[in-house]
């Protein structure tokens, strides 16, 4: 067993907000257990978090996959290998494999149009994820839903969604549905901080908080809605304070630190399954690609990008796990092969695979 | 056989599917202690609890959304949205969501969903909460449409409605809520989609209306018959999936086709069904075929410009002999 420390910020909605920045304070010889303390207006909480080794090296696995995937994906889309448009969550790997890490099976996912992340996480086949984006019948939708319309019932994971927002009502649905039917599911709504502000997010919430509905939150707050910065979107420093507006609690925590959402998620969960109802965890963290193919980035600067990789979630765990010594060069290079050749048979799978016959086109229309 | 009203018969529809599925569930606006806008879900809380009875707070979006969600998951949710002209606030969640999910997610999971609204005039509640607007959804694929026009085919259309693992949006009229008729029970009240109902035969022309135009239409296919007019009227109950093949038929026989819209007239239901009887039976016209529809206006609140607005049996009488005549 090994030890993280992790900064979790708690709202507090009557203390005075600021422009608080967020940030990651670890402090490995540390002895401290939780602590609260004041911080720049706000509640904070030092968390020491106990957690298995095994379960770091295999959050850093999934995470390098979903990055090379991406980064696979986004160059296949340039090269014009794959049509159409693709939005990468490069940068945001910590939140999915951190927040899938805390569901059950059976627990349903719902996710957004930057979704294959949270579905490689979540356990989907990066070779049917790889064939969707080729248009192969193999793919999970057979090649009709594209990059933002990929489901995998078996795995609770009920798809990505092509209007921002969009999935959030199928979350407060599914859970009401495992609530009629007594099951001790729950439903965990991923979205982005420009889904927050579509009115279907707002009813959500409160449909979601008057029957008190088991549904765990996960923004993702990358900083930008496409091009628009959260500060010219929100008038409110946190979106995690919104969840005061409908009831129950918001959290905000360090979106690149996998272990702190998961955390974040393992006690909203446990929350959502003793039927307490819903919470909404805010996860800082930052789109290092553009929003889609052909985004030039001019709404941000270069500086601005070259802060935010340095505080890439997927080279912080790196250096945690080589700094106690549990990942070594040799095995960093091992992990990293092997993510490669997951990424890569998942390109031959989706190259090799048909595409859909042009008959099938209208079948399916109706179950 | 059992004569009873048409909002006691979609009541019975529910109360039936609900006793029968313990997965159906209703749901929207002030249908639990209130009993819904026009009374249809009165009873429903008492018999089967606010569990399957949920009164929403007013977010068509967010409580459609739901269902949507629900219904992937293994439920059969019934909405009820208080007026059509609400529908343009869930449009998004059934345009965008439901109907194409089937489709885009690979065929994974059916989404059994039944949304119910009040639509049309006649009540002079004014532009937006009168209007008539099935034929926006006839353009999106993957959502069935039931217009139904007597209690029986309230009753069996919405049972079967409740059965189907479709989205399937179900548009009452609120001047037929009080219309009376008999109704079977049970199972034997079953009616399939897409079957047309012949409702008065004859030579002279074909008529084809719905919901509460389908109710003035047979009140003038009886006063044209009397002045020696016969009509072959159809009402074809289902709008997706829609029956041609009698419309067609008959067609075929009168050689005159007269259909009668409350929506308004451009790009409205007339226009497809006029479209798709001309290129079948275009060699069998006798006359140009005759769109009897709501001008393309707002409705109006006033009830002499609503009722100016909307065909009623004088106005289609006076269409149907015109055309007989040309």
């Amino acid at each position: 067993m090994g030890w993280t420390l992790t900064l979790c910020t708690t709202y507090d909605s009557t203390s005075v907000r600021d422009e608080t920045r967020w940030e990651n304070i670890r402090a490995p010889n540390s002895e401290s257990k939780t602590k609260e303390f004041r911080l720049q207006g706000r509640t904070c909480m030092y968390r020491k978090i106990r957690c298995a080794m095994q379960e770091l090296i295999d959050h850093y696995r999934t995470m390098l996959v979903i990055r090379f995937f991406e980064e696979e994906v986004e160059d296949l889309f340039s090269q014009g290998v794959v049509k159409g448009t693709t939005h990468p969550a490069i940068g945001q790997e910590a939140v999915a494999v951190g927040a899938c890490a805390a569901l059950r099976p059976g627990d349903y996912v719902t996710s957004t149009h930057r979704g294959h992340g949270h579905f490689l996480a979540r356990g989907g086949d990066p070779k049917r994820i790889m064939a969707e984006l080729f248009g192969k019948q193999s793919g999970y939708s057979g090649g009709r839903g594209g990059s933002q319309f990929m489901a995998d019932f078996s795995l609770g994971f009920l798809g990505g969604n092509g209007i921002t927002g969009g999935s959030i009502p199928v979350a407060t649905g599914a859970a009401l549905s495992a609530k009629l039917q007594a099951s001790e599911q729950i439903a965990l709504c991923f979205f982005g901080d420009g889904a927050a502000n579509q009115g279907t997010f707002h009813e959500s919430l409160n449909l979601v908080a008057i029957w008190k509905l088991p549904v765990v939150y996960v923004c993702e707050n990358n900083m930008y809605a496409m091009s628009m910065p959260v500060g010219d979107a929100f008038a409110v420093t946190d979106i995690a304070d919104r969840a005061a507006g409908y009831g129950f609690p918001g959290v905000v925590v360090d979106g690149n630190d996998p272990i702190a959402v998961q955390r974040a998620v393992e006690t909203a969960a446990e929350r959502a399954r003793q039927g307490e109802g819903a919470t909404l965890i805010e996860c800082k963290t930052y789109r290092l690609s553009g929003h889609s193919r052909g985004d030039q980035r001019h709404y941000r600067t270069r500086e601005e990008e070259a802060r935010a990789r340095a505080a890439d979630p997927i080279l912080r765990l790196r250096e945690m796990l080589s700094a106690d010594g549990t990942l070594s060069d040799e095995d960093d290079v091992s992990l990293k092969d092997e993510a490669r050749r997951v990424v890569s048979d998942a390109v031959t799978f989706a190259q090799e695979s048909e595409y859909p016959d042009p008959t099938t086109l209208e079948k399916g229309v109706f179950a | 056989m059992r004569e009873i009203s048409y909002t006691d018969a979609l009541r019975e529809a529910l109360r039936e599917e609900m006793a029968r599925d313990a997965t159906v569930f209703v749901l929207g606006e002030d249908i639990a202690e209130y009993g819904g806008a026009f009374g249809v879900t009165r009873g429903l809380l008492d018999a089967y609890g606010s569990q399957r009875v949920l009164n929403t707070p007013i977010s068509e979006p967010g409580f459609t959304g739901a269902a949507i969600g629900a219904a992937l998951t293994g439920t059969r949710p019934v909405v009820e949205i208080m007026f059509m002209d609400f529908i343009g606030l869930v449009t998004d969640q059934l345009v965008n969501q439901a109907a194409k999910l089937h489709y885009v997610l690979g065929e994974q999971a059916p989404c059994p969903l039944v949304v119910r609204t009040a639509g049309g005039g006649g009540r002079c509640y004014g532009p937006t909460h009168s209007q008539t607007l099935e034929a926006w959804f006839m353009h999106v694929p993957g959502i069935k449409i039931v217009v139904p026009s007597t209690p029986a085919d309230a009753k069996g259309l919405l049972k079967t409605a409740i059965r189907d693992d479709n989205p399937v949006l179900f548009i009452e009229h609120k001047m037929l809520y009080s219309r009376r008729g008999n109704v079977l029970e049970g199972d034997a009240a079953l009616l399939p989609f897409g079957r047309a109902r012949c409702i008065t035969e004859g030579d002279d022309l074909t008529m084809i209306a719905w919901s509460w135009m389908s109710a003035e239409a047979e009140a003038a296919a009886k006063e044209l018959e009397a002045g020696g007019v016969s009509v072959d009227l159809f009402d074809p109950r289902t709008l997706a999936p829609l029956d041609m093949a009698p419309l067609e038929e008959s067609v075929r026989k009168t050689g005159r086709a007269l259909i009668v819209e409350e929506g308004c007239r451009t790009a409205g239901v007339s226009a497809e069904i006029a479209c798709r009887l001309f290129e079948c039976v275009h060699e069998y016209l006798d006359a140009p075929i005759r769109r009897l529809a709501s001008p393309d206006v707002p409705v109006p609140a006033s009830p002499v410009l609503e009722e100016a607005m909307i065909p009623d049996r004088n106005a289609i009488v006076q269409a149907a002999i015109e055309l007989v005549q040309s």
